[in-house]
């Protein structure tokens, strides 16, 4: 046991490394100058002021050492849980500017990810067995995981928002409206959350009931299924069985599927404008922000770390084979 | 009489087609006899132990009629046999290495199936019948996987078993299995009918060396319909059916060696089952053939407790 999950840890060790380094080098070899940029915003006329900003801002921001003592210098401040500060939104600190939007994106992501796992699996183990509920329901399956993301939000924003009026479609929040603790805040909040969230849930619903349909239909094919019948047993302790057999390949699924659901959350909050991390992705590379670029891809990447880490975890509850094989050879 | 089947015909549903596996099948087994049942693959004897106990989805109950200690089996009607299942029919299937739930834990299994089924506490004579066939209790605490093939084909055997089935069905059990372990099965069979654990017993095979060690009696079918049976000892040393005749000399002796004599076979294939032929379906493989095999022979006892189904076995 102890083994597994040391040789687990140092998989997710290693991938943390590699990701923060292609973190790191992804924005210092975008084309741009982040410098310039903000120069260029400041709009001094004064040649000299101009200068002078540049060398102030070059050494403030590390860009005037070589990239090996940049990159440690990086690893180091990282350590000390300093990201820099923010260019986009100088000078707030990258921390700052990516703790705000955090809990916009994981109100989003957590309730639409393990809600569509959840009833995506009850469904698609109900459609298994009844044949025009296969029949109607699934092709839609079919069209719903297919559908991109974004696409699907447009739709959905369409629809819902400018046609029918029912929901708004940008921000988290009412324009006239300031966080607090207030219903009426609360209450606008989930109005502007609903759309992005059923945009996510829909997509990945569909995908879940097909698989576990499949699974489903797979299982009850099985020899212990054949066995427990001929032994008699009822249709509901078979289907209970099944549905425990079949969820196992589901959980790997998820893990699998993380990545790309964050993904899709990402770019579904910048369809509606929804001021989470997909958001800040969106204005960091606009204003060649480096730091909140890194930052975010950072927290992205630690989040689905730690998230696959919790699967794995899982995995090992549910399926005792995975139990067994840690004693000898894993 | 255990068991008494009359003209039992079951078809496959295909798209070509209704395949008659099983072609009008009469025959019975009596109290405390176990019955080889042996036939190449596609004779129907696989087919006839399914009918038994559990039809699968894509075969259909024709006709015919099966009974088991004189109260008729409703075997077309699957919820109503499940009532028949396990108590007094039962089975050993092929597949015992993958016949557990491979995520519960194999006593908890067996406990849950028991509830389901209405036996309310299985577990002491559970661990007194695998100390029988030489397995710890300690096996219920386990998952199928930590278990060896052998120890698994032992578990199943034992489940199958638990409730004394009147009827044990045991479905090529030992084809998967290597010599030594096929006689340690073997000698298993004959100790639950020594037992009373089960009252008779069908061995469903197709290596009639093996079925010879501990039936009583062998039937052997060809294509979808019987040929012949007789005592096991009679059916090996003087088969009257020329299809079991040919079957039985295609067999390897023990102490001869094949170097300068070539193992026979017996020539052809059997006829299709989608449209079969009219009468004998052995007359084209068969050395015997002559006019009245274009009739189909009575499945006729020439013998005391020997039944052949062919114009020639006087």
């Amino acid at each position: 046991m102890r083994r597994y999950f040391g040789r687990k840890l140092l998989v997710y060790g290693l991938t943390f490394f590699v990701a923060v380094t292609v973190n790191w080098m992804i924005p210092r070899f975008m084309p741009g100058d982040p410098v310039q940029s903000m120069l260029s915003r400041a709009n001094v006329a004064q040649p000299a002021a101009v200068e002078a900003m540049r060398v102030h801002y070059t050494a403030m921001f590390g860009f005037d050492l070589p990239l090996w003592r940049q990159y440690l210098n990086f690893w180091g401040s990282l350590l000390r849980g300093d990201l820099g500060i923010s260019i986009w939104l100088f000078p707030t600190p990258v921390t700052d500017v990516i703790v705000r939007a955090v809990p916009y994106t994981l109100g989003l992501l957590i309730p639409s990810i393990l809600l569509s796992w959840v009833a995506g699996n009850r469904f698609g183990a109900f459609a298994a067995r009844r044949k025009w509920l296969d029949n109607t329901v699934l092709p839609l399956g079919y069209v719903l995981t297919a559908t991109p993301y974004m696409w699907l939000a447009i739709l959905l924003a369409w629809a819902l928002g400018i046609i029918a009026g029912i929901f708004p479609v940008a921000g988290a929040y009412g324009f006239d409206l300031q966080p607090s603790w207030s219903w009426e805040f609360v209450g606008s909040l989930a109005q502007h959350w609903f759309l992005p969230f059923a945009s996510l849930f829909l997509v990945a619903f569909g995908g879940w009931a097909i698989g576990m349909r499949n699974m489903i239909i797979y299982e009850l094919e099985a020899d212990y299924v054949n066995y427990l019948r001929a032994l008699g047993a009822p249709t509901r302790l078979v289907r209970r069985y099944a549905f425990r057999n079949a969820i196992l390949p589901q959980v790997t699924g998820l893990a699998l599927q993380l990545g790309v659901l964050v993904a899709g959350a990402l770019v579904t909050e910048i369809v509606f404008s929804y001021p989470g991390l997909g958001h800040l992705i969106l204005q960091a590379i606009q204003n060649q922000d480096f730091f909140l670029l890194q930052g975010t891809f950072l927290f992205i990447v630690i989040g689905v770390l730690i998230a696959n880490f919790v699967i794995d975890i899982a995995y090992v509850l549910v399926d005792p084979r995975t139990r067994t094989g840690m004693g000898e050879a894993a | 009489m255990a068991l008494k089947v009359t003209d039992l015909r079951v078809y496959y549903r295909t798209l070509r087609g209704e395949v008659k596996a099983l072609d009008g099948v009469t025959f019975s087994v009596a109290d405390g006899e176990i019955m080889g049942l042996a036939g190449e693959s596609g004779s129907g004897k696989s087919t006839l132990a399914k009918s038994l106990i559990r039809l699968d989805g894509r075969m259909r109950h024709a006709g015919g009629t099966v009974e088991l200690d004189g109260r008729e089996l409703p075997i077309a009607d699957d919820r109503a046999m499940d009532e028949f299942r396990f108590r007094e029919v039962s089975l050993i299937p092929q597949y015992s290495m993958s016949a557990l739930n491979p995520t519960r834990k194999i006593g908890k299994m067996v406990g849950e199936l028991l509830a389901a089924r209405g036996v309310p506490d299985g577990t002491a004579e559970l661990e007194r019948r695998l100390e029988l066939v030489g397995l710890s209790k300690d096996v219920l605490g386990r998952y199928p996987i930590e278990l060896s093939g052998g120890m698994k084909q032992r578990v199943v055997m034992v489940v199958s078993t638990l409730l004394d089935p009147s009827l044990l069905i045991a479905d090529e059990v030992t084809s998967a299995l290597d010599v030594s372990s096929q006689k340690a099965v073997a000698t298993t069979l004959l100790g639950f009918r020594d037992h009373g654990l089960v009252t008779s017993m069908m061995v469903v095979t197709h290596d009639i060396s093996l079925v010879y060690q501990i039936a009583d009696t062998i039937l052997v079918m060809y294509a979808g319909r019987l040929a012949e049976k007789a005592p096991a000892e009679v059916l090996v040393t003087a088969p009257r059916h020329p299809y079991t005749r040919q079957l039985v000399a295609a067999l390897p002796e023990v102490g001869v060696r094949y170097e300068d004599r070539r193992l026979t076979g017996i020539p052809g294939n059997p006829p299709s089952l989608l449209d079969p032929p009219g009468g004998c379906r052995f007359r084209d493989r068969c050395p015997l053939a002559f006019e009245q095999c274009a009739e189909q022979p009575p499945f006729a006892e020439v013998a005391p407790g020997h039944l052949v189904a062919c114009w020639k076995a006087e």
